[in-house]
């Protein structure tokens, strides 16, 4: 029997996935082959570490060696001095950002050090293709214990006493959630998991489906012996065709074994699991819309009540949770309800995983107990702020969610401390700013995307929004009032009263966040036609100076529009009434005469 | 392949395939496991080192003592290769020298299980930057 001394882990997540992370496989297998050591050294393929930042990534096991932004061609250095001379390979290494120096073992990595997996354990850990990497991981065994040992009612109180809340934003309780769906009698039930994860800058549920697939139906099945479900249905967006894939591969493999399909663990208990296909409308992540989505009608909500655990697929009972959310139930099962719930503060429970993105040095994917501080994720696990720049903003909650300023930084965040400060947990996406943003932008940024995923079926989110970004517009341009801003406020509050469903009710948060934390940015805007960030084009002009300028004409030469004008050997002048603002100028100019004000 | 039945027969099967990640699950704390580091550098595969490290995979598992066996660099005692060095959780790092077969016996029988010292020890005389966090 082959007995493997060393194991070689390569991400096979989207992210690293693109970066030719299936060639590093290849050639490392190659490589083994050539060096006769393929009964030594097994090269596995697994989901995602979380460190996007750096893929694709490449971890040595067991002496935990953590290579990035490696490149198919470096397969060779890894297998000649790591595996065969016991070297590590230091041009891979992860370098720390502010000391610079080499971090060989990924114990030692900030970026891991903070971080508690319960979600992601097995991300990074097990071949997600492989059902028997999940077993030997206890995978199943939660299942196990629930069809053998508990009841039905057993099962939901263990999940009400763990106070876990449902992952996919709105925080509601998953166990109430289980059981209310067990209370409403019906011949048919549904468990249906959510994962249409939309905000922009998440993708914590892909990740979770990428790399631990089996996680999920393994939750589905616990839910539904609790509920007394009989199908399950994983509504997941066709844009992610490697969940896709694995998921597809997972389910087969448990029907194989018996895990899923008719009388699981030679009990009475049957349940399976079919995938529906999204197109990637974001209201779609609403319950109620995903449900008439899967029934192959329009993605539009309808009014709650009744809510999907009185009506839900097909006018049956369901049980609608998210990815996240499903992924810990095993474990919760597993090591108990107090175990669960002595992580986390006092109404949140257990861990939160975010995406960071934006303008910070580890981009990637995170887990910590819930309470921890925006500061402790931002400046010690994400590392900082890119390029030395000074921290401004964090969106929380994408484009239903707030910015977080400074003043938030040592705030636990939990589901109640984000939206008292404005913002809210949504899905967990992360997206940090730095001096340069412009906050006005960044609400258009938002607003935009609302506007266009408005499924259109209410009057407050399909005109309301189109007309907070008509004024937000105005402002950018240059062409607000005063008189813009209170009435971008008022009408913030009417859709959010008055929308029909989360998409609109929360879409105007980034503008009042935003309002509330940078009045002063939109009041710069507005009185002195300034952009403080520099960054809308409308507000900015491009000037020379002309005791820099020393008539070059290289600024002139480089214009696409001719908006520069001057004799060689004079000073130059832009035309503000031409100039376009694209920069060309600025770039060329030897001699710093160019600036904008 | 067999359908599971019963929690028993999950139980079971992963029993059978456990070990197939126990490096990966070991590799999680370390410290907690006995290290065996074999000093594979040109000087150490010339002198044996790899039927020496493939002898402390082996046996290690057939005597039930869960260690993490690995390969590092030239130590620098290439006068005493091959090398082992072996580090018990809890306590200091200890080089053995001039490993052959029966020595490694001897260093699994005595030091790992038992925690006595025997000859050939080549004592510490450096410092690394890890030592001093």
């Amino acid at each position: 029997m082959s007995r493997y001394n060393m194991h070689i882990l390569v991400c096979g997540g989207t992210g690293c996935h693109s970066s030719q992370s299936d060639a590093i496989v290849w050639n490392l297998r190659d490589e083994l082959e050539a060096k006769g050591l393929t009964d030594q050294v097994q090269v596995i393929l697994t989901g995602c570490f979380g460190f996007c930042e750096k893929g694709p990534i490449v971890k040595v096991m067991p002496d935990n060696t953590f290579y990035v932004q490696v490149k198919p061609e470096d397969a060779q250095t890894i297998v000649e001095e790591h595996i065969i001379k016991g070297r590590k390979v230091t041009r891979l290494l992860y370098r720390d950002p502010e000391t610079k120096d080499t971090v060989g073992d990924s114990k030692h990595m900030g970026f891991f050090k903070k971080q508690l997996r319960i979600v992601l354990r097995n991300c990074g850990f097990i071949n997600p293709e492989n059902i028997d990497e999940y077993i030997a991981r206890e995978g199943y065994m939660a299942l196990g214990k629930v069809i053998s040992e508990m009841t039905p009612q057993q099962v939901i109180q263990e999940i009400k006493d763990s106070g876990q809340r449902g992952r996919g934003g709105a925080g509601f309780p998953t166990g109430l959630k289980w059981e209310i769906a067990s209370k409403n009698k019906s011949d048919e039930k549904y468990v249906v998991c959510n994962a249409d994860e939309g905000d922009p800058g998440a993708f914590m549920d892909r990740s979770v489906l990428e790399g631990d697939p089996h996680s999920v139906l393994e939750a589905m099945a616990i839910c539904g012996y609790a509920i007394g479900a009989a199908h399950g249905l994983i509504y997941i967006r066709a844009e992610y065709p490697l969940a896709v894939h694995r998921l597809k591969v997972a389910i087969a493999q448990a029907r194989e074994y018996g895990l899923l399909g008719k009388k699981i663990f030679g009990s009475d208990f049957s349940f399976d699991v079919d995938l529906r296909y999204g197109a990637g409308a974001f209201v779609c992540g609403e319950e109620t819309a995903l449900i008439h989505s899967m029934e192959g009608l329009r993605g539009e909500p309808t009014i709650k009540p009744p809510f999907p655990a009185e009506s839900g697929f097909k006018g049956k009972p369901s049980n609608v949770n998210n990815v996240e959310t499903l992924a810990a139930i095993p474990i919760i099962i597993l090591k108990g309800a107090n175990w669960y719930n002595k992580i986390g503060t006092e109404k949140s429970k257990g861990t939160k995983v975010f995406a960071l993105a934006g303008k910070i040095n580890n981009v990637g994917l995170i887990e910590v107990p819930m309470g921890t501080t925006l500061r402790e994720i931002i400046f010690e696990i994400g590392g900082g702020i890119r390029d030395g720049k000074k921290f401004k903003a964090v969106q929380t909650g994408g484009p239903s969610g707030g910015c977080l300023t400074e003043k938030h930084l040592d705030t636990p965040i939990d589901f109640d401390n984000l939206v008292a400060a404005g913002s809210m947990m949504g899905s967990g996406g992360m997206i940090v700013m730095d001096e340069d943003n412009c906050m006005v932008s960044v609400a258009k940024f938002f607003l935009e995307f609302t506007v266009e995923e408005s499924c259109g079926k209410c009057a407050p989110c399909r005109i309301g929004n189109k007309r907070l970004h008509e004024l937000l517009n105005q402002i950018t341009d240059g062409k607000g009032t005063m008189d813009d801003l209170n009435r971008l406020r008022n009408m913030s509050l009417v859709i959010k009263d008055s929308a029909l469903c989360g998409l609109g009710q929360t879409s105007p948060n980034p503008v009042l966040s935003t309002l509330d934390n940078f009045m002063d940015e939109y009041v710069a805007h507005v009185k002195d036609k300034k952009c403080p960030a520099g960054k809308c084009k409308n507000l900015m002009e491009y000037y020379i100076i002309p005791e820099n300028c020393v008539g070059c004409t290289a600024c002139a030469r480089v214009c696409p529009v001719n908006a520069i004008s001057g004799q060689r050997k004079e000073v130059h002048q832009i035309n503000p009434d031409v100039c376009i603002k694209c920069g060309a100028c600025k770039e060329k100019c030897k001699f710093d005469a160019i600036i904008i004000r | 392949m067999s359908q599971i039945k019963s929690l028993a027969d999950l139980k079971k099967k992963r029993e059978e395939i456990k070990t197939g990640l126990d490096l990966r699950v070991k590799a999680i704390d370390p410290e907690n496991h006995v290290q065996v580091k074999v000093a594979m550098a040109t000087c150490g595969i010339a002198s044996g080192a790899k039927p020496i490290m493939e002898f402390f995979v082996e046996q290690l598992d057939r005597r039930n003592i869960p260690g993490i066996v690995t390969q590092t660099g030239c130590m620098g005692y290439c006068f005493a290769e091959p090398t082992v060095e072996i580090k018990l959780p809890g306590k200091d790092p200890v080089v053995f020298g001039y490993v052959d077969l029966k020595r490694a016996d001897l260093i699994i029988e005595k030091y790992i299980k038992e925690g006595e010292l025997i000859d050939g020890i080549i004592p510490v005389n450096y410092e690394t930057i890890d030592s001093k966090e």
